[in-house]
């Protein structure tokens, strides 16, 4: 089995964000740039499912501006054979990653295609539904846990509810959840081993995408803040403030 | 041309997030229809057609729909939209699992998770774990909008009379199956709706001592919460989860206990009405957004809570 794992580089999850002055977006400027962490769940799924013996190969793909890159190298690290950049500079939307997505699966004929849930930049959660549209193949969203069985994968979902399992036949998409494993680290020798491996850059005016932003971003503002709270002593103040002055309980 | 919105439901009653975006979806269009996907699912059909904001229920029952799977809803959908200028859904796990399928389709750049009708094409949405507001305008023909439930109030229920009208479903994905659903029955509020919230995190320090917070959630008549670190830690089940990439609560009242305040965590509550904390580590980023801050060891704190709750002669439920 052929496994695909898209990834997308975005600020790192610790960063506090900041909002430009001028309303555009968010700073990015010496900001830390990481891998979406639910994509690091999709990389280390997919690892483990070869280290298993269920895949023959490894496939990391992003879409994005040149740096983007690092997150390629970053799976090749810990275990993608190898990588796949489509190049594109600004705001590329769900849609049109997935059409890219799309072009790239004709190409590679993968079995299963992994990604993160939702890119914690633009909180979005559309991607691999959509590619999963375009490419007429279920779709197995919010995975906490995968099990690979033969020509098809068991996996259950996180709902709002509680859990769900459902069977989906390969190809298939699936998009992961944060409690789908434990990302592991990149090892020395292995960061150095996947600067040998390739990565093949494909520009999306090449694969004839249009990634023409079909939502037009206004503006971009700080939320209203709240005001500053108070610390209070001991338990008796606190249920006093929340009955007499919240007026909440 | 009417907006459709897309209800969630189980068959048997309509779920009440459907209601929030009832509201949404009639402030983008009042000619507001409603589309309700699912297998004997007629009492559905009929609290909805009593909505006031509803003009009109398209109803398609087919077995293949029974357990809501987004490969069956997607043609049903995609055939409607041509008739409507939006379709809309509520941005929970049914909506976030179908609405992006259906927009592939309708070659719709959909937007997500909006809080804010500014315009029938220009919303406001949080990004970066709400951290920032964008305001974004739809420029695309037909849109997909999905809807955060907990920013708009839950419509009326009763007084109106909409027309009901029968359309036929599509095939059924032979890719995909359904297995089952576990779903964690409780008698208490739900998450997303309650008045009050109280939840734990990793310094709750075990499933076990959760039961701190339960005594303390009976008496508030409030849901129970948690971080997604004491989610990991196996304390406490998934479908307690609050933040970036669980729930999104807004309470009255939210109680965080034994959290640190992580930015994720904080996207799923910052916007509850009172914020209290409950931490021994009085830099934790959680008390800059609490309204009141209590530095205390929660293993004494929550049975002195109680206590003093008891005290009280009424309690607002």
């Amino acid at each position: 089995m052929k496994i695909l794992v898209a990834v997308k580089r975005v600020i790192d999850y610790n960063v506090q964000v900041r909002v430009k002055e001028d309303g555009t977006g968010v700073v990015t400027d010496n900001v830390k740039m990481s891998t979406n962490p639910p994509d690091d769940n999709a990389i280390e799924e997919a690892v483990k499912i070869k280290e298993a013996g269920k895949a023959t190969e490894i496939v990391a793909v992003t879409v994005g501006e040149e740096k983007a890159q690092e997150t390629v190298r970053k799976a090749l690290a810990v275990g993608a054979d190898r990588g796949i950049h489509v190049k594109v500079d600004g705001i590329v939307e769900p849609l049109a990653v997935s059409k890219i997505l799309q072009k790239i699966a004709d190409k590679e004929k993968p079995d299963l295609i992994f990604m993160g849930k939702q890119a914690i930049d633009d909180d979005c959660n559309q991607t691999g539904q959509m590619l999963a549209a375009l490419l007429n193949w279920p779709q197995a969203t919010f995975a906490s846990k995968i099990e690979v069985k033969d020509k098809m994968l068991e996996v259950t979902r996180e709902v709002d509810e509680g859990l769900e399992t459902i069977e989906v036949n390969v190809p298939a998409i699936v998009t992961c959840d944060l409690r789908l494993n434990e990302p592991r680290y990149a090892s020395l020798p292995n960061i150095m081993k996947a600067k040998k491996k390739p990565i093949e850059q494909i520009n999306s005016s090449d694969l004839g995408i249009d990634t023409k932003p079909r939502i037009e971003q206004i503006k971009v503002e700080e939320p209203p803040k709240r005001k500053a709270g108070i610390k209070v002593a001991n338990v008796a103040e606190l249920v006093e403030k929340l009955k007499n002055e919240a007026k909440v309980i | 041309m009417s907006a459709l919105l897309i209800a969630e439901h189980n068959n048997k009653e309509v779920k009440p997030f459907t209601l929030n975006a009832i509201t949404a979806a009639s402030q983008i269009d009042e000619d507001l229809h409603v589309l309700v996907i699912g297998h004997k699912a007629d009492e559905v059909v009929k609290s909805i057609s009593q909505i006031p904001n509803v003009k009109k229920i398209i109803h398609v029952d087919n077995e293949i729909y029974e357990n809501f799977l987004a490969e069956n809803f997607t043609s049903v959908i995609v055939k409607q939209a041509e008739n409507y200028s939006h379709v809309v859904c509520s941005a929970n796990t049914f909506g976030k699992n179908l609405m992006p399928r259906v927009a592939a389709l309708l070659d719709t750049s959909q937007v997500s998770d909006i809080i804010k009708v500014i315009s029938a094409d220009t919303f406001l949405r949080p990004i970066y774990a709400g951290n920032a507001f964008a305001t974004v305008k739809s420029l695309d023909s037909k849109k997909c909008i999905t809807i955060r439930p907990t920013s708009f109030d839950p419509a009326a229920t009763s007084g109106g009379s909409a027309e009901i009208v029968k359309a036929e479903g599509g095939d059924a994905s032979t890719n995909i199956k359904f297995i089952r659903r576990e779903e964690v029955k409780s008698d208490r509020p739900e998450l997303g709706t309650a008045r009050v919230v109280i939840s734990g995190g990793r310094g709750m320090g075990s499933g076990d001592n959760f039961k701190l917070i339960t005594a303390i959630a009976d008496k508030l008549n409030a849901a129970i919460g948690a971080s997604r670190a004491a989610v990991d830690a196996g304390y406490i089940t998934n479908d307690h989860q609050v933040g970036q990439t669980g729930k999104v609560v807004v309470p009255d009242l939210y109680i965080a206990v034994g959290i640190s305040g992580a930015i994720q965590h904080l996207a799923g509550m910052k916007e509850s009405k009172v914020i209290v904390a409950i931490n021994k580590d009085g830099e934790a980023p959680i008390f800059s957004v609490a309204d009141y801050g209590l530095e205390a060891d929660l293993f004494e704190a929550l049975p002195q809570f109680l206590e003093e709750l008891s005290k009280l002669n009424t309690i607002q439920k």
